[in-house]
């Protein structure tokens, strides 16, 4: 792992999480899984192309595209009835768009544990969001020629 | 002060009816004195999305795990937490949650280790509710915080630990696990790996029942009838037997305890709830692998 920088838009959520008291935490994460995007239409249509994070305990179904520039776009979805894994999903979906490759595949690892979340959600449910930043690396690795 | 119970005629069958109440009677006694209605999910946020009016969350992890070692809480945090949801020592608690009750009947089960007398499951849990159109709310309910004696928790009657299980072989075990976790094939439940554990299979001579067996498709549990086929016919359990039931980390026995205790009438049931999360870890006990349950060990 390299020691870069935080990218701004993931240093920026962590941020607005950590002013926050523990109770205001899990409203702001309420708040991400409303806002969880929509899939794009043309995805929409296409279950096949997505890969399921089973490490999640609701089912949240994850697709990651590289475009001609490198950049990321990571498209998500989870049911409503499960808005930690919405919001989980929500806040890499927000926080690695724009990205370009090598800076997805130098967000720490640990990212999921440093944003204020391992006492109001539990250690144990965070996992399910590092399993989801692992698989999306793992995507975004297979989709740039090395 | 107790509320009345429920005497829904679908209730009367079972052991302890005073332990259900429907989502009829909910309705009909939402804001009554002496009644505190608990979610409790398996999804932390699932509350904040829209709870029934004036319900008060406890969440099973967060809440009533001990946040260093791995056990519950003790009496005086138990006091202050349910204290401060307005939870006296003789309040009526009705809990209820997603999944089935799930997570609303493990919570319930360490309201009763604390000996809070009446505790009761609503009957189809969250899905019910929400199936029937019942009334949701966003605002976090605030009770006015009341006082709650401290007590300190009764493991020995409810609850069983690995020496418990150790030196119970030859009487009944439930594994209410998935058919996959107990053949060995898997070590977690299908999309709940984040307990693992060292080796796969199950405790030898444990009969398996995974507990959704006891749900019918509405959400609420399965007729005596139903129930006595699966437990006493299945699982061959007799009166007078005394059943040690354990899944992954105690969460769904918790909910077969309250199949076995309080409708089924089976007295001194225990639930094992280090689990396979510390039986598929420790040294030297004994494992079974594949579809049957396996010889006693002999120790």
């Amino acid at each position: 792992m390299t020691t870069s920088a935080l990218p701004e838009s993931l240093a920026q959520i962590r941020e607005e999480f950590l002013e926050l008291e523990q109770g205001d935490r899990l409203i702001l994460l309420l708040e991400f899984a409303n806002d969880l995007p929509e899939l794009p239409p043309r995805y929409a249509e296409h279950p096949d192309l997505f890969e399921r994070v089973v490490e999640c305990q609701s089912p949240v179904f994850i697709f990651t595209e590289v475009d001609d520039d490198h950049i990321v776009h990571l498209h998500a979805t989870a049911p409503r009835e499960a808005p930690t894994t919405r919001g989980f999903a929500s806040i890499l979906a927000q926080g690695l768009s724009g990205l370009t490759a090598q800076q997805v595949l130098d967000v720490p690892d640990d990212f999921p544990n440093t944003i204020g979340l391992t006492q109001a959600v539990s250690l144990l449910r965070i996992r399910g969001m590092s399993a989801m930043l692992a698989r999306t690396k793992r995507q975004v690795r297979e989709r740039v020629p090395a | 002060m107790t509320v009345e119970v429920d005497p829904s005629a679908s209730f009367t069958a079972f052991a302890h009816p005073s332990r259900l109440v429907s989502t009829d009677w909910l309705r009909a006694n939402l804001g009554a004195p002496g009644l505190v209605v608990v979610e409790s999910d398996e999804d932390v946020l699932l509350y904040e999305t829209g709870h029934i009016p004036g319900a008060v969350k406890v969440d099973w992890h967060t809440d009533l795990n001990d946040p260093v070692e791995r056990d519950y809480i003790d009496g005086a945090r138990f006091a202050a937490l349910v204290g401060s949801k307005g939870i006296s020592r003789d309040t009526t608690v009705v809990i209820y949650g997603d999944k089935n009750n799930w997570w609303a009947a493990y919570a319930l089960w360490v309201f009763t280790l604390f000996g809070h007398a009446d505790v009761r499951l609503l009957d189809g849990g969250r899905a019910k509710w929400e199936a029937e159109g019942g009334e949701y709310v966003t605002p976090t309910s605030r009770p006015a915080a009341v006082d709650y004696p401290v007590v300190e928790r009764n493991d020995s009657a409810i609850r069983a630990f690995k020496d418990d299980v150790l030196a119970h072989f030859g009487k009944p075990l439930i594994d209410v696990r998935s058919p996959e976790e107990y053949s060995g094939e898997r070590t977690t439940a299908p999309a709940y790996p984040e307990e693992g554990s060292l080796r796969a299979g199950h405790i030898p001579s444990a009969q398996s029942v995974p507990w959704g067996k006891a749900v019918a498709e509405d959400g609420t549990f399965r007729t005596l009838p139903e129930l006595e086929s699966i437990y006493r016919i299945g699982a061959g359990l007799t009166t007078g037997d005394d059943v040690i039931a354990y899944c992954r980390i105690g969460e769904r026995s918790a909910h077969t305890w309250f199949v076995l205790t309080h409708l089924l009438g089976f007295e001194g049931v225990r639930n094992y709830d280090g689990s396979w999360t510390e039986w598929g870890s420790a040294v030297r006990v004994p494992i079974a692998m594949g579809a049957e349950p396996g010889a006693i060990p002999i120790r």
